[in-house]
């Protein structure tokens, strides 16, 4: 095994250890009464209870409508900002008008927005979807605009000497040579449609993960409360991980270029 | 002078990049004029920013020139890279996504070949620059110098007629790149192509070249042509001969006094305090 493999399989114990090591010190403070169960229950109920849940199938409906409003919202954000990241990139001068409009975007605290979008939408997943979409598209605009600056300019001159047309270098040349900075807004972009689906949920929703948090710990059913942030964190944690390993696959054929 | 036998020429040709942001108009090359023989093997230095890339990039249709004209086979050359010119960048411009095998195929499958002649062609064309083993290794795990074969192989598998290298071997070590020129030469005489390089080593153009073309601080234009009178069959050995050393060193006399200029413009003016 090589030296890097080495060092990498004693990060991914020491990782291990840490996450283990803190679930550990969480469930012996639960255990032993030094945090109230009532506001804390030990890790190990979480997980029977999140288990006990997902066998009743009682949450199936809610689960099922986070992840919907997750997926449209995720698909709105990145085909759109991939849109906009292209035609500001062949935009030299609206884009030199938007950036300090893009630098401070996330400065905007969208869910002021809330009682608009329920006017427009009603208490539908109308405004969850396009609070998390606004919370998402940036980041890919910003990254969709990281990715084609940074394509060397000999790509493009090595395509005129393939001859090949606009539309064949973008795909072609273009897209695959932004791809990494691509793939780091696609990330950002499904951990901030999260953020904001969950979010939404909690003010403007009558159904949904958000929601059933909110209800739960409105009605001190902490088991159930626990349960589904464990399901929330789980699902995101699972996510994350899934694009991380693609990610490094992906920089890895490429030695990091 | 246009003979039968001229297979890409310049006339009169003149580039000038126009102003930009805080810069005035730079007049890069200038006026020029080439006349490249079919199957000769001819190399540029000069200066550095003389203008020596601008004029393969007005030779290939990348560039547009301002005054002038361009032609490869006969027909002008405008606004696009004519069919049968192949370049070969200076900056490593092999695709990061895609293994040797399908960098060097790209051209290829583009232009719709058959698949089978696909294989054939990329598999001599790999076995050629000395990749075989690493057809299936992505550029990254590659060194600059494996990585700049990959790219000359992707021009080489579509056997074009006038090839233009931009200082291939710019970024490697004196050996390696000795070694090179020994690959570009049996390249030259096994595909009989016409080839223009441009070098900033003076060793590597004479050594190279049937004729070296040695150019002026910028605005580039050449100030003298060398026939080096090397054999067809030759190789990086000939850097041995007592009229190699002879060669390198007219070529330097005819470039010093260009370089110290060309120095002069990037201190401003401090090079005539050296002179001094």
């Amino acid at each position: 095994m090589s030296a890097a493999a080495c060092s990498s399989r004693r990060l991914g114990w020491l990782r291990t250890g840490l996450i283990v090591g803190a679930l550990a010190v969480t469930e012996t403070l639960c255990r032993t009464g030094l945090i109230s169960k009532q506001v804390l229950i030990p890790p190990t109920e979480m997980a029977a209870s999140l288990g006990a849940l997902l066998r009743s199938g009682k949450f199936n409906d809610d689960i099922a409508q986070t992840l919907g409003c997750v997926a449209a919202a995720l698909a709105l954000a990145v085909i759109f900002g991939f849109a906009c990241g292209v035609t500001l990139h062949a935009l030299p001068r609206l884009r030199r008008a938007l950036d300090p409009l893009l630098a401070t975007y996330y400065a905007v605290p969208f869910f002021v927005f809330y009682p608009v979008l329920i006017s427009f939408f009603g208490l539908s997943r109308g405004p969850v979807i396009v609070i998390a979409f606004l919370f998402a598209v940036v980041v890919m605009v910003i990254n969709t605009l990281n990715g084609l600056d940074r394509i060397p300019r000999v790509l493009t001159k090595v395509a005129r000497v393939h001859h090949m047309a606009p539309l064949d270098t973008a795909f072609r040349i273009k897209l695959p040579a932004a791809a990494p900075h691509l793939f780091t807004g696609l990330k950002l972009a499904v951990a901030y449609t999260f953020i904001g689906v969950i979010a939404s949920e909690f003010i403007m929703a009558s159904s949904g993960l958000g929601f059933q948090i909110a209800y739960t710990y409105n009605n001190f059913d902490n088991r159930t409360m626990y349960a589904l942030m464990l399901f929330v964190l789980a699902l995101v944690t699972i996510v994350n991980m899934g694009l991380h390993v693609w990610e490094q696959r992906l920089l890895a054929r490429r030695g990091g270029r | 002078m246009l003979t039968n036998n001229t297979h890409a020429a310049l006339a009169g040709v003149t580039r000038v990049y126009p102003a930009a942001a805080g810069h005035g108009e730079v007049h890069a090359l200038g006026p020029v004029d080439l006349t490249l023989a079919r199957g000769e093997f001819f190399t540029v230095v000069g200066p550095s920013g003389c203008g020596k890339s601008t004029l393969l990039e007005v030779l290939a249709g990348l560039s547009p020139a301002n005054a002038g004209n361009t032609s490869f086979e006969g027909k002008t050359v405008e606004g696009r890279v004519p069919e049968g010119v192949g370049v070969v960048f200076q900056e490593d411009a092999s695709f990061p996504w895609l293994t040797v095998w399908d960098n060097v195929a790209f051209g290829l499958r583009r232009a719709g070949a058959d698949p089978a002649e696909v294989e054939r062609r990329v598999r001599d064309a790999i076995a050629f620059m000395g990749l075989k083993d690493f057809a299936r290794a992505y550029p990254a795990q590659l060194s600059g110098g494996m990585r700049q074969r990959v790219c000359i192989a992707r021009t080489l598998v579509l056997r074009p007629r006038l090839i233009l290298l931009d200082e291939p071997f710019g970024a490697l070590d004196a050996q390696t790149r000795l070694l090179m020129g020994d690959e570009l030469l049996r390249l030259w005489r096994e595909t009989g192509a016409t080839v223009l390089l441009i070098t900033h080593a003076l060793d590597e153009a004479a050594m190279l070249a049937d004729r070296v073309g040695a150019m002026s601080a910028r605005p580039g234009r050449f100030i003298d042509v060398v026939a080096t009178g090397w054999p067809r069959e030759r190789d990086s050995r000939i850097v041995a001969r007592p009229e190699f050393g002879a060669l390198t060193g007219r070529l330097w006399e005819l470039l010093r006094g260009e370089s110290i200029k060309a120095l002069g413009h990037a201190t401003g003016g401090r090079a005539d305090g050296m002179q001094a």
